[in-house]
């Protein structure tokens, strides 16, 4: 039998998780952690193009403030991105994983998309948009609540069934867009109502953006004020926190999951609206491009507070577009654009574990010994 | 392998002096105790006595902050598991540790490196062996989701045996067994016994402890009490080393004033989801004006009674609530908190898990005192201020520590989160007040704020329902006890006369033989099918 005993050395480092930390020094470590991304993407796009860094980055800015019309731009997809970030943070507050709002948002578009296009020279278009909001809002609010209703009676994964919800409402989408193609069999719905303009949303101040914007703003803020201030938003927060406690307490745990999940899909689906009847006038499988997962990371880096949403979905959609860009601008490979932005996210999410946890390293004279 | 032929006067295992604690708590104050080959010994204690960390100490869990441990008469220091394994020391843990979806086998070899572990067939082959050798009824091909909590607990012994242990320390291993299934591993211990093996048991079971182990080591709140030879020993003489001399608590006591009955018990049965009974046929009365203690040991039905009677578990039998406003009687069985709440039941509950139950950890102390009330007020929105008064009022009343009312709950201490629970559920000003261990961690002074609410609770006309365990404070504090045992009513005292001893004798005492023939025939039943 081996007696041999091995004497255990003081690692390295090791890390700690902080207690608190005061505002201005998390804030210290994103902007360090930032200018480190910065300046190792530098470096990578140095050595994979022998382009200057700098002028790289001043393509990025370009790309996205460019021209007055690329910031119109940049406001319309940060504005999309927010809704979609707004609307699934009540569902990721009381986690639950919903990861169906990319399908979410396609069947309130496929919803909108029905309306315009088989009311459209049927109904005055003050009452088709009324129509067009009822639609898209019940799509979403339906597409959210069946994966919510079998989790809150049989504990169903919620992950699961809400992504399986996804390729359902895709699914649909290309049946549909078959269906309604123009011209026939063409596998693509067109313009719609490319002459009456029904069913679209106004353009304010000869913007044709501007609505969108501000319905998003509104949405935004009426969630910072439900989560915060409303005793539903607090009935999230606690079965969220533990469901042991709500139980306890009287919160009745299955009617909170099936409302939040009400009210998360409906938000979906008017993101919908704004993506059809706002934006594009049109429906396919990409109408969402994506967003129902982007909106995921934007609503957990913000730590689900609607203002700060504002910010993560303006990087996010800003490293897109300025991204896109470069890869135009010197002739790159469309990847290229993928790797710069991918290694500034990692970067900053990688911030949050510094603010969360603190590296210690061994002391020198343990060292020593 | 086999101790006979190990110097027979030298013990297996020797603890000299083995002492540990966890920040101010003392889980063990220099104990020292020892096993021979081919010895059985218990180790008896109450909750919290320490007798797992002690064991977790051998099985190289935790490392003893000081005293040394001796195998074979060789100073030996154990840091790990692994350690363990080497020196053919091996635990099987209260809780098993297996893999569900893998067979017994598959379970016995995981994670031990030799060669031709990779080989089912041999490792199967000798599992058989194993399973001869000491009558266990084991098949080797059956995957664990598909067996009895007695064969898991075969498999775990196997699993040790197979490694080679020849100290096996095994952590209450009847707590999960029906009485037959007790008599045959008792019968597999006494054939290992023989076979030359050191074995020690934890439990707190005393007529266990009288019919199987040879030496007694008795523990008494982290502090050695003693080994004796359980040939030498009875019932009583072990109770009274188990609980201990009585402490003197300065704790006030006022008679009860007008006592009324205000909740009403009667005949509840409980079931886990494996049809195990929790609860058996429990009737009591709590009366206004008076606290009525539970004792027991953990884990003996107290957490499903208080969570039937605050509406958190499915019983079967009544719940009666007297309203002293009304008159009227309502039955609580089966009804939600809220349901209660709206029937105009005051009822307050100090859950045993604090952080887990009563409160959330990372909400701030007004959003957590908010939870009881913060439907309160006409529209959609919370009214903050009014928690936010009380919160600084049970701040300052209860002495609660803490940078201020905005700081979550999960960052004070153990005192400090107890008090804004306990202030929280008085502050609702109940006519029931249930508490489950509500001075566990603290510190003396927590511990008297909490007694001195409790006792003003009392003087108001709550009825209080107090669930403890150090039995000095159940017998200073409570006017009636009532001890509670493997789900059933082993006896009410009166906790201005009763000792110690009689109610750690309740607490152990035996309730299960009274249906132990009623699940023979049940599984007499099984077999005919």
């Amino acid at each position: 039998m081996p007696h041999s005993e091995q004497k255990v050395r003081e690692p390295l480092f090791h890390i700690a998780k902080r207690d608190s930390i005061v505002w201005w020094k998390a804030w210290l470590i994103r902007g360090v952690v930032l200018l480190a991304a910065l300046v190792f993407a530098g470096l990578v796009s140095f050595l994979l193009t022998k382009e200057n860094p700098l002028r790289i980055y001043m393509t990025m800015l370009e790309g996205a403030f460019g021209t007055q019309r690329r910031i119109w731009g940049l406001m319309q997809n940060l504005a999309m991105l927010l809704c979609v970030s707004v609307a699934v943070t009540p569902a990721f507050k009381m986690r639950f994983w919903n990861i169906g709002a990319e399908g979410q948002v396609l069947i309130g578009g496929l919803a909108t998309a029905a309306c315009m296009i088989l009311l459209g020279d049927k109904l005055p278009n003050p009452l088709l948009l009324l129509v067009m909001i009822a639609a898209s809002v019940a799509a979403g609010a339906v597409w959210g609540v069946i994966p919510a209703f079998f989790r809150a009676n049989w504990q169903t994964n919620e992950t699961l069934f809400t992504l399986m919800m996804n390729y359902i409402a895709i699914q649909l989408v290309s049946f549909f867009t078959y269906k309604w193609s123009v011209p026939k069999g063409s596998g693509q719905v067109g313009v719609i109502n490319r002459a009456t303009h029904a069913g679209w949303l106004p353009s304010l101040g000869g913007h044709d953006y501007l609505i969108n914007i501000i319905i998003v703003l509104l949405i935004t803020f009426a969630m910072y004020v439900y989560l915060k201030y409303s005793k539903q938003g607090y009935e999230i927060a606690v079965v969220g926190e533990s469901e042991n406690t709500a139980r306890y307490i009287g919160i009745p745990v299955k009617k909170v999951i099936i409302r939040t999940m009400l009210i998360s899909g409906a938000i979906c689906g008017i993101s919908g609206l704004l993506m059809v009847a706002g934006t594009d006038h049109t429906i396919s499988r990409d109408t969402a491009a994506g967003r129902g997962f982007t909106a995921i990371m934007v609503s957990w880096l913000a730590k689900f507070n609607s203002f700060y949403m504002i910010l993560t979905s303006f990087l996010i959609v800003f490293l897109q577009k300025g991204a896109t860009e470069i890869s135009t601008a010197f002739s790159l490979n469309e990847s290229f654009s993928d790797i710069i932005t991918g290694i500034i996210i990692f970067f900053i999410i990688s911030s949050e574990f510094f603010i969360q946890y603190s590296v210690r390293f061994r002391r020198k004279e343990a060292a020593a010994s | 392998m086999s101790g006979q032929e190990k110097n027979e006067g030298v013990p297996a295992i020797r603890l000299h002096n083995i002492s540990k604690r966890f920040g101010s708590v003392i889980a063990n104050d220099s104990v020292s105790l020892s096993v021979r080959h081919g010895e059985i010994l218990s180790v008896l204690g109450e909750n919290g006595s320490g007798k797992t960390t002690l064991m977790n100490m051998i099985a190289g869990i935790y490392y003893p902050d000081s005293g040394q441990i001796f195998v074979d008469g060789k100073e030996v220091m154990i840091r790990s598991p692994k350690d363990a394994f080497r020196y053919q020391i091996g635990m099987i843990h209260q809780h098993f540790k297996l893999v569900d979806v893998f067979s017994a086998t598959e379970n016995i070899v995981l994670g031990l490196e030799e060669e031709g572990r990779y080989s089912l067939k041999r490792s199967a082959k000798r599992i058989r062996e194993i399973s001869e050798q000491y009558g266990f009824d084991l098949d080797p091909d059956k995957k664990i989701y598909e067996m009895s909590v007695s064969e898991k607990q075969t498999v775990e012994i196997i699993k040790v045996l197979y490694r080679g242990a020849d100290i096996l320390i095994l952590d209450e291993p009847t707590a999960v067994l029906t009485p037959q299934e007790t008599q045959k591993l008792f019968a597999i211990l006494r054939r290992m016994r023989d076979d030359g093996k050191a074995i020690i048991i934890i439990t707190h079971k005393l007529h266990e402890v009288l019919s199987l182990s040879d030496e007694v080591a008795v523990l008494c709140k982290g502090k050695y009490a003693g080994t004796v030879k359980t040939a030498e020993t009875n019932e009583s003489a072990l109770t009274e080393m188990m609980v201990g001399k009585k402490v003197t608590l300065n704790i006030e006591r006022s008679e009860p004033k007008d006592p009324q009955d205000r909740l009403e018990v009667k005949g509840i049965t409980c079931r886990s989801r494996e049809g195990v009974e929790l609860l058996r046929d429990v009737s009591f009365v709590a009366r206004s004006g008076e606290i009525l203690g539970i004792a027991g040991i953990a884990g003996s039905g107290q957490r499903e009674l208080l969570e039937a009677i605050a509406g958190l578990q499915h019983v079967d039998g009544e719940i009666l609530y007297h309203n002293p406003k009304t008159g009227q009687i309502d039955n609580l069985c089966d009804k939600t908190p809220l349901q209660i709440r709206e029937l105009g039941v005051r009822l307050s509950f100090v859950p045993e898990d604090r952080l887990g139950m009563g409160l959330v950890g990372n909400m701030d102390i007004v959003d957590n005192i908010m939870l009881r009330s913060y439907k309160k007020g006409k529209g959609i929105f919370l009214e903050r201020s009014k928690p936010k008064n009380l919160a600084e009022q049970i701040i300052r009343d209860l002495e609660v520590v803490t940078p201020s009312a905005s700081t979550p709950v999960r960052r004070l201490s153990g005192g400090n989160v107890q008090k804004v629970l306990v202030g929280r559920e008085i502050a609702a000003s109940p006519k029931v007040l249930m508490a489950a261990y509500p001075v566990r961690g603290l510190d003396i002074n927590a511990s008297f704020t909490i007694y001195r609410l409790f006792n003003q609770q009392k003087e108001n006309g709550t009825a209080v329902i107090f669930v403890g365990e150090d039995l000095d404070v159940l017998l200073a504090l409570c006017d009636r006890i009532m001890v509670i045992s493997s789900g059933r009513i082993a006896g009410t005292v009166d906790a201005r006369t009763a000792t110690k001893e009689q109610i750690g004798l309740l607490m152990t005492k035996n309730t299960t033989d009274a249906y132990a023939d009623v699940s023979q025939k049940g599984g007499a039943a099984d077999a005919a099918q």
